[in-house]
C-alpha cells in the first residue's frame, strides 16, 4: 500500500516538472517565433494622468484586466515583462486582456521607453503614466499599495486584486484562473 | 477488502497530494511587516562609508533621526539625492541627522556594491552617514518595502519611537514642482510639540533588491 502512495506521488511529481519544462519550452517558442518587427515610429503610447488612468481600471465589462505597473528602469520589471506578453496571447480567446502602465520619467518617453517597446516587440497595450503626485493616487490604485514597483492588479467587473511582488508565468496563470473559475 | 485497500490508498494518495500542493502552491506575497507609526525602533550598527559603525546610540544630542532606506541606482533615488543632503543641512541642527541605509543585495543589484556607495558618498558630497544593511535585517525590522522609503524616529523618554513614514515630499520626479514637503512639515510640527497632520504618505519607488 505504502508503494501505492509512492508510485502516485512520484507520478504527481513527474507531471509536475514536465509541466514546467513544457511550459518553458513553450515560452521560449513564442517569444522568438511571433510578431513582427516594430519601428520607433509604429510605436504609440499615450501619456496619461491619474484620472485618465482610473478609467482603464475600472472597466465594467466581460474582460479580466491585469495591468502592471512598471518602468524600463526596474529590472524586476523587466524580467517579469515576458510573462505578461505571454498570457496576453495566451489568454486572448478567454477575455483576458494586459495593461502595461510605464512609470518611466516623462523626459525619458523618446529616447527610452519608446524603443524599448519596438525592440521587445511588445504587443500589450502600453500607456505612460505621468502624474508626480503619487501620494494622492497610490492609495486609489489599491490601500495594499506601498509605491514599490512591479506591482500588478488584476481586475474584473466583480473582483479586484492588488499583488506588490514579481510573477512567474505560473504564478500569475493560477491567480487569473482562480479568478475565471469564479 | 483489496478493494477497500485501494479506495484507502487512493484517498490518502488525493489527500497527500493536496496537502503537499497548498505547500507548493503557496506563494501570496508576505504580510508587509515592520515598524508602524508609534512602534518602537531597535538601534542598528551599520558599517559607514567611511568605514566606521554607525549606531542611533552615537548621537546623544539628537531629538531624533531622518531615517532614508536608499540606493545608488534607483531613479527616484538618484533624484532624491540633493533633496536628502538639504534636509541633513535643515534639520541636522535641529537635532535631527538623517541616516541613509542602502538595504540592497548587490548580488541581485550589482551597481548597489559599498565600493560603490563610497563613491556615490564622495561624488555628490553626502553629509550625512550612507549605511550598508548587509545582513538585510534592519530594512526587514523597519518594513522597508522601497527605495527611497523615509522614516521619521523621535525619541521619547528614552526610546526612539517613529512619527513618519513615507515619501520626501509630493514630487519625487522633480524637486522644484514640490508643492507640499511632506517630511518637513511632520518635523516642523514636532519640533513646535504638535500632533503631525500627515503620518504616512505614498510614493513610487525601486523595490528593496534582495
Amino acid at each position: 500500500m505504502i508503494k501505492v502512495i509512492f508510485a502516485i506521488g512520484m507520478l504527481f511529481f513527474q507531471s509536475c516538472a514536465e509541466n514546467r519544462t513544457e511550459s518553458f519550452q513553450k515560452e521560449n517558442a513564442t517569444s522568438s517565433e511571433i510578431k513582427i518587427a516594430k519601428t520607433n515610429s509604429a510605436v504609440r503610447i499615450p501619456t496619461l494622468n491619474y484620472n485618465d488612468l482610473e478609467l482603464l481600471l475600472h472597466k465594467k465589462n466581460d474582460t479580466l484586466y491585469i495591468v502592471n505597473f512598471w518602468a524600463t528602469w526596474c529590472k524586476p520589471c523587466i524580467k517579469e515583462l515576458p510573462v505578461f506578453e505571454k498570457i496576453n496571447t495566451d489568454y486572448k480567446s478567454e477575455k483576458v486582456k494586459v495593461l502595461l502602465v510605464s512609470l518611466d520619467f516623462p523626459e525619458q518617453k523618446e529616447k527610452q521607453l519608446i524603443p524599448f517597446i519596438a525592440k521587445r516587440k511588445i504587443n500589450s497595450e502600453v500607456v505612460l503614466l505621468d502624474d508626480p503626485d503619487a501620494n494622492s493616487w497610490i492609495p486609489k490604485v489599491s490601500t495594499k499599495w506601498s509605491g514599490a514597483i512591479p506591482a500588478t492588479l488584476l481586475y474584473n467587473k466583480t473582483d479586484r486584486k492588488f499583488y506588490e511582488r514579481s510573477f512567474t508565468y505560473e504564478e500569475l496563470e493560477k491567480e487569473i484562473k482562480s479568478i475565471l473559475k469564479k | 477488502m483489496k478493494r477497500k485497500e485501494i479506495l484507502t490508498a487512493f484517498v490518502l494518495a488525493v489527500f497527500s497530494i493536496v496537502v503537499l500542493s497548498s505547500f507548493i502552491l503557496s506563494v501570496d506575497a508576505p504580510v508587509i511587516k515592520g515598524y508602524h507609526i508609534g512602534s518602537e525602533v531597535a538601534d542598528i550598527n551599520l558599517l559607514n562609508v567611511d568605514n566606521k559603525m554607525v549606531s542611533f546610540s552615537d548621537f546623544k544630542d539628537a531629538k531624533g533621526f531622518i531615517v532614508i532606506f536608499t540606493c545608488n541606482t534607483c531613479p527616484f533615488a538618484v533624484a532624491s539625492e540633493d533633496r536628502i543632503n538639504a534636509l541633513d543641512a535643515e534639520f541636522k541642527t535641529k537635532g535631527y541627522p538623517v541616516i541613509a541605509i542602502n538595504p540592497n543585495d548587490p548580488s541581485v543589484q550589482p551597481d548597489d556594491t559599498f565600493v560603490l556607495m563610497q563613491q556615490k558618498a564622495k561624488e555628490k558630497d553626502f553629509t550625512f552617514p550612507y549605511l550598508y544593511d548587509e545582513s538585510h535585517k534592519v530594512y526587514a525590522e523597519f518594513g522597508a518595502a522601497k527605495t527611497p522609503h523615509v522614516y521619521l524616529v523621535q525619541k521619547e523618554n528614552g526610546k526612539k519611537i517613529v512619527k513618519y513614514i513615507g515619501a520626501i515630499d509630493d514630487n519625487v520626479r522633480n524637486a522644484s514642482s514640490v508643492k507640499e514637503r511632506f517630511l518637513a512639515n511632520a518635523i516642523y510640527e514636532l519640533l513646535a510639540g504638535k500632533e503631525i497632520t500627515l503620518k504616512e504618505t505614498k510614493a513610487i519607488g525601486c523595490s528593496v533588491k534582495v
